[in-house]
């Protein structure tokens, strides 16, 4: 699969754009702009990176058959704190990011180790689409249709020593490229990890793309970690580096608020963030008046899949 | 048109037409998501959340505008303001109220026994939950009526008004998961505000006019 096969023409995208910001044109003609002080933000769309198709085929066993949200809903309601701390910011901050050239740096105890250009990685990769469930530790959920591979796949290619029990990723740290990195609200850069039985889980997806277009820049361009049966915030964004360890990683969010967040964060409606409900998700893009609730899964509803490589720990520990 | 007249009729309306505006616009942003209208305010992919959060910030922002009053008094000597308080006091009960009922209906459909789980069980609701409560009693004495008959005990009462704005603010905290800036300008305000009161208690700045 050619990464950089199909690419549209600027101009075809254009009318896009103004699309997406027709809500924002049509409300500063009409007063928006004077009230956006009494607390109505319009939204900013400045992504101005042409996305190529991928046209990568559907892994249908791997995909669950729930109707996906909008390519809006997923787009613009976005936790990606280096672009900014609300929803809408990643999609208005993000416009000027280039995600190239972009090369990832493997380290720790694998034999094949060193810093490999993205096109390398890529073209020995096969794209394909799973539509998964994303649930965010925030009570609120998604359903996306990811276009990705496996992470295993990649990870084989590295050939890890005996020693590595988990793998560790970082985000990309340029508080110049990314403006939320600016502020301390995190210590940056981000780190995630997984042991490396999850790693290995065929569910486990390293996404390039949604929708069948590549990933736009608030989506975690140019690749994301996706990783269905956990907290969205598993799912590190512009990997720059990963890292096969002995040791257990700190992942950031942890490392800010250890009694709020765990390490394996798996989804589990019983236990519940010390300051919310686990118990329900709001559904993203249900109605436009009421919300849509529904109970939440253990496992965001695929512990048939991966409850088995938690057998003997206890699931209170798994937040 | 003397003071009174002023007020009556082109500052209070004028006042009110500003506090209904984000109502308003939230009603036309709920149109909008419906795809009845063309403006209104942006609700983006998550509506109710929204909705939610703009009740209550707008709640936030109309509590300490009316705390502001007594320091901008102090500071212009424009005694008249405090015609314009109560209007601003009662706005910002209303949006609490309809963060709450937004919360309740919309977000929890009505679910009582979730409703009930999340004020006993989650600090920062029980919290907010005590500063709509707290309110109730300042909205129900806020009549001309009221004033008479409690006298000087109804300033008392109205002090009130300072606890149920540390818990709005505490409520706004508490809930932020990591990046408290924007709760921290808010109690930032409110600490000003308050630094006026103990200022005015100590060092009565000027004699009030006559009104």
């Amino acid at each position: 699969m050619n990464y950089r096969a199909n690419r549209i023409l600027p101009s075809e995208i254009t009318s896009e754009h103004l699309y997406f910001n027709r809500r924002q044109l049509l409300a500063a003609g009409l007063g928006g702009a004077t009230l956006a002080a009494l607390g109505a933000s319009p939204r900013a769309f400045s992504s101005e990176r042409v996305l190529a198709s991928l046209k990568a085929p559907q892994n249908a066993a791997m995909s669950i058959s729930e109707k996906p949200n909008s390519y809006e809903d997923v787009t613009t309601y976005n936790n990606y704190y280096e672009f900014g701390t609300g929803k809408g910011d990643p999609v208005a901050n993000s416009g000027d990011f280039k995600p190239e050239p972009w090369s990832i740096t493997v380290d720790g105890e694998a034999e094949v180790t060193g810093k490999f250009a993205l096109e390398d990685i890529l073209k020995q990769q096969t794209l394909e689409e799973r539509i998964y469930r994303l649930r965010c530790v925030e009570a609120w959920s998604m359903v996306i249709p990811w276009d990705g591979f496996m992470l295993a796949d990649l990870i084989k290619r590295f050939k890890p020593t005996s020693k590595a029990k988990y793998v560790e990723f970082t985000t990309l740290y340029d508080p110049k490229r990314m403006p939320g990195q600016k502020y301390q609200v995190l210590n940056w850069p981000y780190i995630e990890g997984l042991a490396m039985q999850e790693a290995m889980h065929p569910l486990t997806l390293i996404a390039t793309g949604v929708y069948g277009k590549e990933l736009p820049n608030q989506n975690g361009a140019p690749l994301r970690l996706v990783v269905p049966w956990k907290y969205g915030f598993k799912g590190i964004k512009a990997i720059v580096r990963i890292r096969f360890t002995e040791k257990q990683p700190v992942n950031s969010w942890q490392e800010a608020a250890p009694n709020e967040y765990g390490f394996y964060a798996n989804v589990n409606p019983n236990v519940d963030h010390p300051r919310w409900s686990q118990a329900t998700e709001r559904l993203i893009g249900g109605s436009a008046l009421f919300a849509k609730r529904r109970n939440t899964e253990p496992f965001n509803g695929y512990a048939d899949q991966v409850a088995s490589m938690y057998k003997g720990l206890d699931p209170r520990r798994l937040y | 048109m003397k003071t009174a007249g002023q007020y009556r009729y082109i500052y209070k309306p004028l006042l009110f037409a500003a506090c209904a505006a984000p109502a308003v616009w939230m009603v036309l942003g709920m149109l909008m998501a419906l795809g009845k209208t063309g403006f209104g305010m942006d609700l983006g992919a998550d509506p109710v959340s929204r909705l939610i959060h703009a009740c209550g910030i707008t709640a936030l922002r109309l509590l300490l505008i009316t705390l502001a009053i007594t320091p901008l008094r102090m500071l212009t000597g424009w005694n008249n303001l405090i015609r314009l308080r109560r209007m601003l006091g009662l706005f910002a009960f209303f949006y609490v109220l309809l963060h709450f009922t937004v919360y309740g209906w919309l977000d929890q459909d009505l679910n009582l026994a979730a409703i009930g789980a999340d004020i006993v069980k989650r600090p920062y609701i029980t919290i907010g939950m005590a500063g709509l409560l707290l309110l109730i009693p300042l909205a129900v004495t806020s009549t001309n009526k009221m004033m008479r008959r409690l006298g000087r005990r109804w300033t008392k009462l109205h002090k009130l008004v300072y606890v149920i704005a540390a818990l709005g603010l505490w409520h706004f905290w508490w809930q932020v998961k990591k990046d408290i800036r924007e709760p921290l300008i808010y109690v930032l305000i409110f600490a000003v505000l308050m630094a006026f009161r103990l200022k005015g208690k100590f060092w009565p700045t000027r004699a009030p006019e006559r009104t």
